[in-house]
C-alpha cells in the first residue's frame, strides 16, 4: 500500500481550559476524498487548521508525503502543497477574482495588460480543468457565494496545492452547487490530489467520500471506508453512547402552557426558509431542551421568540395572549428574557462596567429612571446587590466587563436576565466556553428558574447538558421539530439519530 | 473552537538562524481595545509639534521662535485671545455636534455644509423679515439656522437608516451642495444692490447682529457653545437617552438585543449634530461677518472633526481643544509677519490628526515574543 500523503500523529491542542484536539491521529491518501465527520465543536476544524498552519499543535507530529514537516504558518503549509478553503472566505472584496488568485505572487514585477491577459487565460484553463466556472475579471463582491468558493478552490490549486482541505464546504451552497462541488472533488481525486473535507452532514459524506474519519469531543473515534459503513453507524459514532449522565433530580412542577408556537415559518437573512412549520409548547415550571446540529434554525427560533426577527406565517401565543408583531421591547416587557448565543457579541457591552450592563433591559422602568433621568445612586446600589447575590467576581463595579472571566460574564448576564423575574427564559448555548464549575453554576440557575415556576427554552448543542436539565427534549432539523422525548425516556442514541435527520430506527433520512 | 474573538495574531518574518534556532515576534491585534489612554491626545500634539519643527527648521527658522510667536499671537495679548475665542466658537459648536454623532459611530463629516446652510437660513431671516425687533430677529435667526442645519443632517441620516447609504459619502457631498447653494444666493438673489457688484448679502443691521463684548469681536455665540456643552454633558451623564447612546456606542448588537431602536437614534443624533453646526453658522454671520458671503467658513466644519477627535468626544475636553485650535488658526496668522506662510497651522492640524489616529490604531497592537 502507498504511503499516506498526510499523516498526523498524537496531535494535541488546547485553548485555555478546553482541549480541542486530544491525541488525534489522522491520515489521508493521495487520490482519495476523505471526509472528517463530527458535530460542531468536535475539533475537526481545529485539526485541519493545524495542518494548514493557522494554529500550531501543542504536541504531536505531522508527516507530509512520509516526511516529517514543520508547519508553523500558512506559508509553510503552502510550500508543502497544503491548501485550505475556509468556511469564511479569505478574499478581497474589491479585487477581481483573478487578482485575488494571483495575490501574493512575487514572480513578476511588471504587470502589464499582456501579463494580466495571460494570467486570466491560465486561471480560466485551470478552472475549466476542474469544472470550476466563474468570471475571472469581475470583482469578488459581484460574485455569488458559490462562485466565491470556486475562486477560493482555484486559488489553492493555482498555488500548487496537492493536499486540499475544505472546511464545511457545503454549508454555504445550494443543493445544486453542492452537486457541482462534488463533481469537482472527483476530478481532483482523479488528478491524484488529496481531498479532505470537514462536515457534519452525513448524507453528503456517504455520497461523495471514499473514507471517513469521525471525531467527537476532540478525540478521533474511528476511521472507516465509506463502502463499509452506513448512516446509522456514523450517527452512533458521532454522538457516542455514554449513558453515565447524572440527570438532575426534580419534582414535577409543570403547570399551564406558557408559550405556544404553531406552524411558524421564518425567513433567514438571505431569504432562505429557516423555520418551516415549527410548533412547540413550553409550560410553566418546565425546561424544554432543543437539540440539533447548528444551522437548523435554532438561531432564528431564539430571535423570533425574543422579538428580534419577524415571522412570515404561523402563530405565537405567550402567557395567554397572542403575540402580534416582533418587538424586542414587547418581549422584554411581557417577561421573556434572553441569554444569547455569544455573550460578548450580543449580550454584554464589553467596554462598559457592571452597572451599565445590568441596566440593559430595565433602565426604562420606573424603578431605575424617572422623567428620562436615570436614578444613578439607586441603580448603583441595586447593581452592587445583584453582583453580590450572583457572586460575580469583579474588581470594581466600573471595571469594563470584558476584563472579567467568561464564567463571571455569564453570571452577570444571568443576574440581569433573572433580576426582572422572567416568565420565560430563552437560553442559547448558555454554557459554551465555560469551565465545569461555571457551567454547573449556570445549570443551577436554570433549575432555580424552573422551580420558581418560570419556563425555560434551552437551545444547546451539548446533548449531555440537555439530557441533564430538560423535562422534554425536542429535536430540530431543517427548521422543524422532528422528534420529542421526555426526561424519563430520553435516549441519547435516538436523539443523536434524529439530530442527523434520521427520523426512526429504520435509518431513513428525511 | 477558536481563541478569543477579536484576537488575531500575525506572525512577522520568522527569522531562521543557521543554527536552527527559531524565534519570532508576533504583533497581536486586539480589536476590543477601542479606547486609547487619556494621554494619547497630549502625546499627539507634542509629536505634531516636533514633526513640524523639522519643516520649520528646513525653512531656516528656529522652531522655538516660531512656536513662541504663534503662542503669543494667539494667547499673549487680549486682542489675540479674544480672536482665538472667536475662532473657537464655531469649532466648539461643530465639534460638539460631531462628537454626538461619533459617539454612536455615525461618521458625520458634513459639519461644513450644515454650518453653511445654517448661515444661509439665518441670513434669509434678515432678508425676508428686515424690520423685526432685535429680540425677534435674533430668535428667528437662531431657530431657522438650527432647523436648516438639522435638516441638512437629516438628509444624511435618512439615506443611512432607510437605504443603507454610507453617511461619510452623503455628508461630504452635501457640503458641496451647500457651498454651491451659498455661491448662488450671494451672486444672485441675495446680492447686496449697494455692494458694488461684489458677491455678498447686504450688511446686517444692529438688531440682526449678536451682542459683542466691549470693543472686541467676541460675541455671545460663546455662551451658546458653553450652554450646549453643559446640556450635552448632563444629558449623556444622567439621562436614559445618554445611556442608550453609551450602549449603542459600546456594542450596537447588544443594544439591539436590549430593545433600542438604533435607526431612531441615528436620526436624532444627526438632527442634533446638524442643528449645532447650524447654530455655528448663524453665530458666524450674525456675530462675526455681519453679512453672508463666500467662504463664510474657512473649513471650521473639517477642523472641528480634529477638535472632536482630540477631545476624545468628551464634552469638557472639547472646550479645551476648540480653544487650542482657535489659537492655532490665530497663531498661524501671526507667523506671517516673520515670513512663514499661515498654512503652518494647517500643517500642525494635519499632523495632530495623523498622530491621533495612528495612536488609536497602534494602541490595539501588542508586541509579543514567542520562543
Amino acid at each position: 500500500m502507498q504511503d499516506p500523503s498526510v499523516e498526523m500523529r498524537g496531535i494535541v491542542k488546547t485553548f485555555g481550559a478546553v482541549t480541542a484536539s486530544d491525541q488525534v491521529d489522522f491520515s489521508a491518501n493521495a487520490g482519495e476524498i476523505h471526509a472528517l465527520l463530527g458535530e460542531n465543536g468536535a475539533g475537526k476544524s481545529t485539526v485541519m487548521s493545524m495542518l494548514s498552519g493557522v494554529y500550531r499543535a501543542d504536541a504531536g507530529e505531522i508527516l507530509i508525503h512520509g516526511k516529517p514537516a514543520r508547519i508553523r504558518s500558512p506559508k509553510d503549509a503552502a510550500l508543502l502543497g497544503v491548501g485550505m478553503v475556509f468556511q469564511n472566505f479569505r478574499l478581497v472584496q474589491s479585487l477581481t477574482a483573478a487578482e485575488n488568485i494571483v495575490l501574493g505572487e512575487k514572480s513578476s514585477f511588471w504587470r502589464g495588460s499582456r501579463w494580466i491577459k495571460r494570467k486570466h487565460e491560465e486561471i480560466e484553463a485551470l478552472g475549466e480543468r476542474f469544472g470550476l466556472k466563474f468570471p475571472v475579471d469581475r470583482p469578488i463582491w459581484q460574485l455569488s457565494v458559490g462562485e466565491q468558493q470556486r475562486v477560493e478552490i482555484v486559488k489553492t490549486l493555482y498555488r500548487g496545492a496537492d493536499i486540499i482541505i475544505l472546511d464545511e464546504p457545503t454549508s454555504v451552497l445550494t443543493p445544486g452547487e453542492a452537486e457541482q462541488l462534488f463533481e469537482t472533488l472527483q476530478v481532483m481525486k482523479q488528478a491524484g490530489k488529496t481531498v479532505i473535507m470537514t462536515t457534519h452532514k452525513m448524507k453528503e459524506v456517504m455520497a461523495s467520500s471514499d473514507r471517513i474519519s469521525v471525531m467527537r469531543k476532540g478525540k478521533m473515534i474511528a476511521s472507516l471506508m465509506t463502502g463499509e459503513t452506513d448512516e446509522l453507524e456514523l450517527a452512533r459514532l458521532m454522538v457516542g453512547r455514554e449513558v453515565t449522565i447524572s440527570r438532575q433530580e426534580r419534582a414535577a412542577t409543570a403547570g399551564e402552557p406558557l408559550l405556544i408556537v404553531r406552524d411558524l415559518e421564518v425567513a433567514a437573512d438571505h431569504g432562505r426558509k429557516a423555520l418551516d412549520a415549527l410548533s412547540l409548547t413550553v409550560h410553566e415550571g418546565e425546561i424544554v431542551g432543543v437539540a440539533g446540529v447548528a444551522g437548523n434554525g435554532q438561531k432564528e427560533l431564539a430571535e423570533v421568540l425574543t422579538g428580534l426577527r419577524a415571522w412570515r406565517t404561523g402563530e405565537i401565543r405567550f402567557d395567554g395572549s397572542p403575540v402580534k408583531t416582533a418587538s424586542v421591547r414587547g418581549a422584554i416587557d411581557s417577561g421573556i428574557s434572553h441569554v444569547p448565543e455569544n455573550r460578548m457579541k450580543s449580550g454584554l457591552a464589553g467596554r462598559l462596567g457592571s452597572v451599565d450592563n445590568l441596566l440593559f433591559k430595565s433602565y426604562r422602568s420606573g424603578e431605575h429612571s424617572r422623567f428620562g433621568f436615570l436614578k444613578a445612586a439607586r441603580n448603583r446600589s441595586w447593581s452592587q446587590e445583584l453582583v453580590r447575590r450572583f457572586n460575580v467576581k469583579t474588581p470594581e463595579l466600573d471595571t469594563p466587563v470584558q476584563q472579567l472571566s467568561g464564567g463571571n460574564q455569564q453570571k452577570l448576564l444571568f443576574a440581569r436576565e433573572v433580576s426582572h423575574r422572567p416568565k420565560l427564559m430563552v437560553a442559547v448555548h448558555p454554557t459554551q466556553g465555560l469551565d465545569v464549575g461555571a457551567a454547573a453554576g449556570v445549570h443551577e440557575l436554570l433549575m432555580e428558574l424552573r422551580s420558581s415556576g418560570s419556563g425555560v427554552l434551552l437551545i444547546s448543542e451539548d446533548l449531555d447538558e440537555l439530557l441533564q436539565l430538560s423535562d422534554r427534549i425536542l429535536v430540530i432539523y431543517g427548521g422543524s421539530i422532528i422528534g420529542e422525548s421526555d426526561h424519563e425516556q430520553a435516549d441519547r442514541e435516538q436523539i443523536g439519530l434524529m439530530m442527523a435527520g434520521i427520523r426512526s430506527r429504520e435509518g431513513s433520512a428525511v | 473552537m477558536s481563541p478569543k474573538p477579536g484576537n488575531e495574531s500575525a506572525t512577522l518574518t520568522p527569522m531562521a538562524g543557521r543554527s536552527g534556532r527559531w524565534y519570532s515576534i508576533r504583533l497581536e491585534y486586539d480589536s476590543s481595545r477601542t479606547r486609547s489612554p487619556w494621554w494619547t491626545p497630549i502625546l499627539s500634539v507634542v509629536l505634531a509639534l516636533l514633526l513640524c519643527a523639522v519643516f520649520i527648521a528646513a525653512n531656516g527658522m528656529s522652531p522655538l521662535v516660531v512656536y513662541e510667536k504663534m503662542f503669543r499671537g494667539a494667547f499673549g495679548t487680549s486682542y489675540g485671545f479674544t480672536e482665538t475665542m472667536v475662532k473657537a466658537i464655531p469649532l466648539l459648536l461643530c465639534g460638539l455636534g460631531i462628537a454626538v454623532a461619533y459617539r454612536i459611530s455615525v461618521w458625520n463629516i458634513g459639519a461644513e455644509g450644515q454650518l453653511t446652510v445654517g448661515a444661509m437660513a439665518a441670513t434669509a431671516v434678515t432678508i425676508y423679515f428686515p424690520d423685526l425687533s432685535s429680540f425677534w430677529s435674533i430668535t428667528l435667526m437662531l431657530v431657522f439656522g438650527t432647523a436648516a442645519g438639522a435638516l441638512w443632517g437629516l438628509m444624511t441620516a435618512v439615506p443611512r437608516t432607510h437605504f443603507g447609504v454610507n453617511e461619510l459619502i452623503t455628508s461630504l457631498m452635501l457640503n458641496y451642495v451647500a457651498l454651491l447653494a451659498l455661491d448662488y444666493v450671494v451672486f444672485g438673489p441675495w446680492k447686496d444692490p449697494k455692494g458694488f457688484n461684489f458677491p455678498g448679502s447686504p450688511m446686517f443691521t444692529a438688531a440682526q447682529s449678536l451682542p459683542v463684548l466691549g470693543s472686541t469681536r467676541l460675541h455671545i455665540g460663546l455662551v451658546f457653545g458653553l450652554v450646549a456643552v453643559l446640556i450635552y454633558y448632563l444629558m449623556i451623564r444622567f439621562t436614559r437617552w445618554g445611556y442608550e447612546l453609551r450602549l449603542i456606542g459600546a456594542n450596537p448588537t447588544a443594544a439591539r438585543y436590549a430593545g433600542i431602536h438604533i435607526k431612531k437614534h441615528i436620526i436624532i443624533v444627526m438632527l442634533i449634530s446638524g442643528g449645532l453646526a447650524g447654530i455655528a453658522g448663524m453665530a458666524e454671520v450674525s456675530g462675526v461677518t455681519h453679512k453672508l458671503m463666500q467662504g463664510i467658513s474657512p473649513g471650521y466644519g473639517y477642523t472641528a472633526i480634529i477638535v472632536a477627535w482630540l477631545a476624545k468626544l468628551n464634552p469638557l475636553g472639547l472646550i479645551v481643544t476648540s480653544i487650542l485650535f482657535g489659537g492655532l488658526i490665530v497663531g498661524g496668522y501671526s507667523v506671517q509677519t516673520i515670513g512663514l506662510p499661515s498654512s503652518i497651522s494647517e500643517m500642525l492640524q494635519g499632523a495632530i490628526l495623523f498622530f491621533l489616529i495612528a495612536g488609536d490604531m497602534i494602541h490595539r497592537f501588542r508586541i509579543r515574543r514567542s520562543a
